[in-house]
């Protein structure tokens, strides 16, 4: 190769934070000529440290791609909702249209707006956005991502994984994963696997299919979906069966030893008994709680003195009242949970459950840690070292997507503690913000339909932790206040909104019709929503009157998307290469275990065309329609633009607290609180745009019950309270609902979903058959069916990215070996999946690396023809597929009404519960993916040619 | 290997033109020492200049086949090493000592027997070259024997004596009977280790596997997913996507019509004083060398498609 | 004398692609020009990469292995690629081995990949030109660069530290130690090729249990009951 001679180019290199997925890695690019040269992991980045993924180093393409949007587009007038066809209109019309219909809903009915966002990092913004509109139909896309790991685990240790706690691979000596999707936390994630292999550790997967991070485990253990929670029931089984649980942790950490009521006929049945004449230490939870102390052998306030409660036994108070330590509840309760239980329902056998059982016993108990690190409990002991036990978890979708995702997830989060493995080297440690108190108290969502009122912001956070039936957001008959009956009865804990509802919700005017609906880089018509095929019928459906169902529908997004093309007006967003981000602290974050981190992002090159950022379209919106957060007492506007407001936006005024935690104060002197400074930003671009504070080491571990860390968190806002956060091995937060379903309190569940309470609010774990599962015939749909997301793809967002295309252009169904040749189905045939909603016709790829049970498939490959602008018989429209039109967004409840296709608890939407069958396509029949739609045609403002080749060399121009 | 019909031609088209030259060069011989009845002097000049046209349309098929054709004198700098680069020296000065062989013959210029020696020097040559630039791909176990070189040598002999025929013929020279019998001769030798060659790969057993491929000795390995879908220059150029079915076909193709039909035709011709028939013969048999030589290429199974059997 | 290669780790590789495109995005705006892909919106993208991973399944279900398997130019120390090209473009440098393609004097005949077993010579469709993985040469040297940046762009990228490169000759280096010590091999030795890239293969941690998992005094089962009974492991 020879070096030819070239004429000097203009070469320069940013810092900015990558956004090819969620993972947010630090990342130098490089450009030449003001053209993207290259992206490379940024080394001095704690996140990330240098290293880069398949889609950060494939961020040129997305840059350039043809399928772009850069002008705002109006839908054709007498054109069909779907059609896509579109006419280019200035900004300040678009603003016009908005302003005069937002305005005109914020001043009558503002619950007639409702704001859905999708992958997005600025929930603190677009919540805020909401909550100044005085709607409370917002959310983001938690509730069909994995509300369950965040509800679940928060509800029980005050933390969650990824950006809010993970596993201490660093000192872990076993790691067990369960149901992880390959790109979550990906990078540290593939960091971290790497090192703790190199170093020896033991790592084993829980997963049905055996792809991605599961292919380097030193043991695979297939499992069928769904039954995760029965298979971690029986090894909590085991581990207290056996005596493999650290006592002394559950004792003084967690509610193992707190006395539950069991007087059926107390009103306090099932809560926890409490000393209620001691001093309240907190005005939203109690620490009086009662202790069996098996010296004195009396009730004692929990670690009162030399007291040792008793774990297990029944006792009475001086009252009379009936009681147990929540472990022995907890123990009853596990005592039907057998291995030989739990081998039947998750394909597992009884005896790999009890050695899997041991195995994580015998390490946590005789491989501890001690780390010479002094530090202070809760109670005012002192410690004089750190230990731990080195079993460490990881897990996400695979646990939450299910409708019986929370309780498993519970059931997790009791694993970890048996083990005695929370914020403990080698287990699970918090990131900041977290721990948090459970349930958390930062946020409360309001719980009165008179907090929606003209003209004036919420009454509360659009979401929140509901601490019991008083915090739900119903009216007098118990009946939803959101669009999408998250904190309704239906779904009482639904803490991330239940964004796939809304469009379903919306159309059938249930609970209520609305005039607006605004979606941000949620791809609803496609691969985002369950049911695709009707639910883009609905989006395009119209009363008796002509008017649409759905009458209003905006659409913000970098690219043309299936959804682009159902809005009435599209809004061109920026790439992340040309904009200013924040990954707050009050949203989420890029901690590290060793302490608070923020970082931004910051525009390298200018805007394509007319490109917005949407935060600047929700700025300029507030700014006219004269959000009080966003007005100055003279009326004009408070915020010039979004880097203005991050610079100086405070949660209240003089808090000291913002959205970055990095260089605040006057001099940029101070961290995580401080006032504004208005040289922040160029603080963070001077330093990889990253912020990292690393506490002192005794601040690092123990956090649910550091003193010093409790009260350093409380100083910093981290946390309103400095109480601990004690481990809830029983949940008496779920028993207080439960109580309502029996009539008790001001606020009783409608008589229908009485039982369904009852049931589901269980203060324990326990398993039970997914929903969708129980109402269908698992005899003619035997196969679950569950996707995955590929590490070179995010979502369906990179089809129109010319190099991760190539990788993965279509899809396959992966189908066992075995079950294939059951089905007379050979490797590469065109098959049918047909579950009870529906079906598609598709490519079958046998394989040995699912069990027999499963097929799955990539998610989010298949397309619609023409859309992302793709001809419309490339390979992702003709031989790619969904599997969401298999899955329905309801299930029957019986009494002829329908329910949410989500976890009962949490309204997790179920995507992982879906039951199909398989057969061989006729000979025949065409050979292309079913089913198909109309194609799109390219939206005004997107590249005008399909290249027929192209060749990107940065510098010449060709592709600015 | 996906066959390459620049390859295809060049390999056939200049296996003809050696042949016809060699044809000529030993009647010539043969006339000299008293063996055959001298043919008209335009029979030589005529022949030479067909085959000269025959080597510059298998040059002219060769350049398809380059990226940079512009560039194609540079191929033959690396003479010490590449069979490749041989081949593009000595198919020039071939070309060169068969043109000035006949323009020598239609001046009537003497010293052609001599000039001729030397040209069928590097003629065979040249079937060496041609044939070594695939004998010496040690992967391609297909091509990686004598037999080669061999049925490069022989077909080309045997399609070019048969072109010499049916020119006798069509001239109406002499001695089309002794060409005749020379061409069914070759071309039954031809055959003969051309089936020796199909018996031996038949019968090859692949030096590579999956497992020393990917270096994981286990007995079941089967490949998922090669990197890529839409395919790439290691699938287009290595698989010619046609079925076991197809190959079958070919080679059944390719024996009767470069060996069986030509001999027929050839002694059909003969008995029947056609010309006709023998050009039919040669047309015939050129038509299945063109087959054979695909069937060649197609039935090579390179290593390197083991790292490229499935996509998902 | 040096040769510089890479040494892939099976046993951490968990199929990311990020090797894939960070390399495609250096190179095709590298020195020696770009790396074409024809259809990139339309039917059957393809483009010329440099490196590649592929899956692979071992074994029969439940004990299936998922095999990771990035391949690129393994840069053998006696390549054959190099002696058949007729225009000398296919080289191998003495000065650190590695094998490359001169652009300037490649005719595009293809016979360099014909004479490769190992399927990762991609003939660019435009440039008309041979093309391959030069271990990022334009970078490897580039005293603009910080030292710790003088690697092949892909071994920077990769999240697990998966892929080595430094002087197999140099018994020192890193490439060297692991192939001594987690069995490092080559690929397709049985054509005597001697690829300078190796492969460590899968390693496997096995679980250890005591005998009797249960019987201890620290049990709380002594505290809590019932008293413990003894629990065998498997």
């Amino acid at each position: 190769m020879t070096a030819s001679a070239q004429p000097a180019a203009r070469t320069e290199t940013r810092n900015t934070t990558c956004y090819m997925c969620a993972c947010r890695c630090g990342i130098r690019v490089h450009l030449k000529n003001d053209e993207v040269r290259y992206i490379e992991g940024n080394p001095g980045h704690p996140l990330n440290k240098g290293v880069i993924c398949a889609k950060g180093a494939s961020g040129i393409m997305k840059q350039y791609s043809p399928a772009r949007l850069t002008r705002p587009l109006r839908r054709k007038p007498g054109s069909e909702r779907g059609a896509g066809e579109f006419e280019p209109i200035s900004w300040d019309e678009a603003f016009k249209v908005m302003e005069e219909r937002l305005g005109k809903l914020r001043s009558t009915d503002p619950k007639k707006f409702a704001l859905f966002t999708g992958r997005d990092q600025m929930q603190a913004l677009t919540g805020l956005f909401a909550r100044q509109f005085g709607t409370p139909n917002y959310a983001a896309h938690g509730g069909f991502c994995s509300v369950n790991m965040a509800a679940g685990m928060i509800y029980t240790i005050g933390g969650s994984f990824w950006e809010f706690g993970g596993p201490d691979l660093d000192r872990a000596k076993l790691f067990v994963m369960i149901g992880t999707a390959e790109d979550h936390h990906s990078n540290p994630m593939k960091m971290a696997i790497s090192k703790f292999k190199r170093e020896g550790g033991r790592f084993i997967s829980i997963n049905p299919v055996r792809t991605g991070y599961s292919a380097v485990a030193d043991e695979w253990i297939p499992i069928r979906p769904g039954t995760d929670g029965a298979l971690l029931l029986a090894l909590c089984h085991e581990l207290v069966k056996l005596g493999l649980y650290d006592r002394d942790f559950l004792v003084q950490y967690s509610n193992a030893g707190y006395l539950v009521n069991l007087d059926e006929k107390s009103e306090k049945f099932g809560l926890i008994a409490c000393d209620e004449t001691a001093e309240e230490k907190n005005p939203h939870r109690k620490h009086q709680q009662l202790w069996w102390d098996r010296h004195s052998k009396r009730a004692v306030i929990n670690h009162t003195g030399d007291s040792d409660p008793a774990l297990t036994g029944s006792y009475q108070l001086p009252d009379g009242t009936p009681v147990k330590p929540a472990f022995e509840l907890l123990r009853e309760r596990l005592s039907e949970y057998t291995p030989e239980w739990a081998a039947k329902i998750t394909g597992i056998d009884a005896a790999k459950i009890r050695s899997l059982a041991q195995e994580m016993g015998v390490t946590a108990r005789d491989q501890k840690i001690e780390l010479p690190i002094a530090w202070t409990d809760s109670w005012g002991r002192k410690h004089d070292k750190v230990t731990g036990n080195p079993v460490a978890f990881h897990a996400m979708r695979g646990l939450a997507a299910h409708s019986n995702g929370f309780h498993t997830i519970r059931a997790l989060s009791i694993l970890m503690s048996l083990l005695g493995t929370i914020d403990r080297p080698g287990g699970f440690r918090h990131k900041a913000p977290f721990p948090r108190s459970t349930p958390p108290v930062y946020a409360r969502n309001p719980n009165d339909p008179g907090a929606v009122k003209p003209d004036t912001p919420l009454g509360g956070a659009p979401l929140g932790f509901p601490g019991g039936p008083e915090d739900l957001f119903v009216d007098d008959k118990g009946e939803p206040v959101r669009l999408d009956k998250a904190f309704s009865w239906e779904h009482p804990l639904a803490v991330h909104g239940m964004m796939h509802n809304v469009i379903t919700n919306a159309w059938k005017g249930d609970p209520y019709p609305i005039d607006t609906l605004m979606l941000f880089m949620a791809n609803m018509a496609w691969n985002s929503t369950m049911n695709t095929s009707e639910v883009r019928k609905m989006l395009n459906d119209r009363d008796a009157s002509g008017e649409y169902k759905i009458p209003f529908l905006i659409v913000c997004d970098a690219f043309q998307s299936e959804t682009t093309a159902f809005a009435d007006l599209v809004l061109p967003d920026t790439t992340y290469l040309e904009r200013h981000d924040v990954m707050s602290m009050l949203d989420r974050p890029i901690s590290e275990f060793d302490g608070p981190v923020d970082s931004v992002r910051v525009p390298v090159v200018p805007p394509k065309g007319e490109c917005k950022p949407f935060q600047e379209v929700l700025i300029e919106l507030a700014g006219r329609l004269k959000f009080p957060a966003f007005t100055k007492p003279d009326g004009s506007r408070k915020f010039k633009d979004y880097p203005d407001f991050i610079t100086n936006f405070e949660t209240e005024p003089g808090s000291g607290q913002g959205f970055l935690i990095g260089w605040r104060g006057k001099d940029g002197d101070k961290a995580l609180v401080g006032e504004p400074n208005p040289k922040q930003w160029e603080m963070y671009a001077k330093n990889n745009c990253v912020f990292h504070h690393v506490m002192p080491e005794s601040y690092q571990y123990m956090r649910n019950w550091n003193q010093e860390y409790s009260e350093w968190a409380q100083k910093m806002k981290l946390r309103r309270f400095a109480d601990p956060v004690i481990i809830q091995l029983y949940a008496e937060v779920l028993q207080r609902f439960r109580l309502a379903a029996r009539g008790q309190g001001k606020r009783v569940p409608p008589v229908h979903l009485r039982e369904r309470i009852t049931t589901y609010f269980d203060p324990l774990p326990f398993y039970y058959t997914p929903l969708e599962v129980q109402c269908t015939d698992t005899e003619k749909y035997p196969l679950s069916a569950i996707t995955q997301r590929p590490m070179a793809m995010y979502h369906s967002w990179d089809s129109q990215n010319a190099w991760l295309r190539q990788i993965h252009a279509h899809n396959y169904l992966f189908v066992n070996e075995k079950t294939a040749a059951d089905n007379g189905i050979a490797d590469g045939d065109w098959i049918w999946v047909e579950s009870m909603h529906g079906r598609v016709r598709c490519m079958c790829r046998c394989s040995n690396a699912v069990e027999p049970g499963t097929v799955w498939t990539w998610n989010a490959i298949g397309k619609a023809q023409g859309a992302w602008h793709l001809s419309p018989d490339a390979n992702e429209a003709r031989k790619g597929f969904l599997l969401n039109h298999l899955i329905s967004e309801e299930i029957p409840m019986g009494g002829g009404r329908t329910v949410s296709n989500s976890d009962p608890v949490t309204g997790q939407a179920g995507w992982y519960d879906v039951r199909v069958r398989i057969c061989k396509a006729e000979a025949g029949e065409p050979e292309e993916t079913s089913p198909q739609f109309a194609p799109l045609p390219a939206a005004p403002g997107t590249g005008k040619v399909r290249k027929l080749w192209q060749a990107f060399v940065a510098g010449n121009g060709d592709f600015k | 290997m996906n066959p390459a019909f620049s390859v295809v031609f060049l390999t056939t088209l200049l296996g003809a033109g050696q042949g016809l030259f060699l044809a000529l060069f030993v009647v010539e011989g043969a006339v000299a020492a008293g063996l055959l009845s001298a043919p008209a002097s335009g029979f030589y000049s005529c022949g030479s200049a067909t085959a000269v046209i025959l080597l510059g349309a298998g040059l002219l098929a060769s350049f398809f086949h380059l990226g940079h054709p512009d560039r194609a004198w540079r191929a033959a700098a690396m003479w010490r090493t590449s069979w490749l680069s041989r081949e593009v020296i000595v198919l020039p000065v071939f070309m060169v000592l068969v043109t000035v062989y006949g323009w020598m013959h239609w001046l009537g210029r003497p010293g052609t027997l001599t000039l001729g020696l030397l040209a069928a020097a590097v003629c065979v040559l040249l079937f060496v070259c041609t044939g070594m630039i695939y004998a010496c791909i040690k992967f391609l176990q297909e091509w990686a024997t004598p037999l080669t070189l061999v049925n490069f040598t022989l077909l080309g002999c045997a399609s070019g004596v048969m072109l010499a025929t049916a020119l006798a013929a069509v001239r109406g020279e002499p001695n089309v009977a002794v060409l005749g019998q020379w061409a069914m001769l070759l071309t039954l030798a031809g055959m003969a280790t051309r089936i020796a060659s199909l018996r031996r790969n038949a019968a090859l057993k692949p030096k590579s596997t999956l497992q020393s491929a990917i270096g994981i000795h286990h007995p079941k390995v089967v490949q998922k997913a090669q990197g890529f879908m839409g395919g790439s220059f290691n699938t287009r150029e290595f698989f010619h996507g046609r079925g076991p079915g197809t190959l079958r076909m070919v080679k059944w193709l390719f024996i009767a019509a470069a060996f069986v039909l030509p001999v027929v035709l050839v002694k059909s011709g003969l008995g029947a004083g056609s010309s006709a028939l023998l050009v039919l013969a040669f047309a015939m048999q050129f038509c299945g060398l063109v087959a054979e030589r695909w069937f060649f290429f197609a039935q090579a199974n390179h290593p390197q498609n083991l790292y490229y059997q499935t996509v998902s | 004398m040096t040769q510089l290669a890479l040494v892939i780790d099976l046993n951490v590789c968990v199929g990311c692609h990020a090797c894939v495109t960070s390399c495609k995005e250096w190179n095709t705006s590298g020195e020696a020009g770009f790396m074409s892909d024809d259809n990139p919106y339309d039917r059957d993208p393809t483009g010329t990469f440099f490196n590649r991973v592929q899956t692979f399944e071992v074994g029969g279900f439940p004990d299936t292995q998922t095999v990771h398997f990035p391949k690129s130019c393994l840069h053998c120390e006696d390549p054959p690629c190099v002696p058949v090209c007729p225009t000398g473009a296919s080289y191998k440098r003495p000065e650190d081995g590695i094998v490359l393609v001169d652009y300037d004097k490649c005719i595009g005949c293809k016979y360099c990949a014909w004479a490769c077993p190992y399927g990762v010579r991609e003939l660019d469709e435009h440039q008309k030109v041979m093309k391959k993985c030069t271990l990022c040469v334009d970078r490897i040297y580039d005293e603009k660069l910080p030292e710790s940046e003088r690697k092949p762009s892909c071994v920077l990228a990769c999240p697990t530290n998966a892929r080595l490169y430094g002087d197999i000759h140099d018994e020192e280096s890193i490439v060297s130690k692991a192939i001594r010590e987690a069995a490092g091999y080559q690929l397709m030795p049985e054509w005597g090729t001697q690829p300078a890239n190796h492969y460590l293969p899968r390693r496997k941690t096995e679980a250890k249990l005591p005998g009797d998992v249960a019987a201890r005094t620290d049990n709380p089962l002594n505290i809590d009951g019932p008293a413990p009974v003894s629990g065998r492991a498997r």
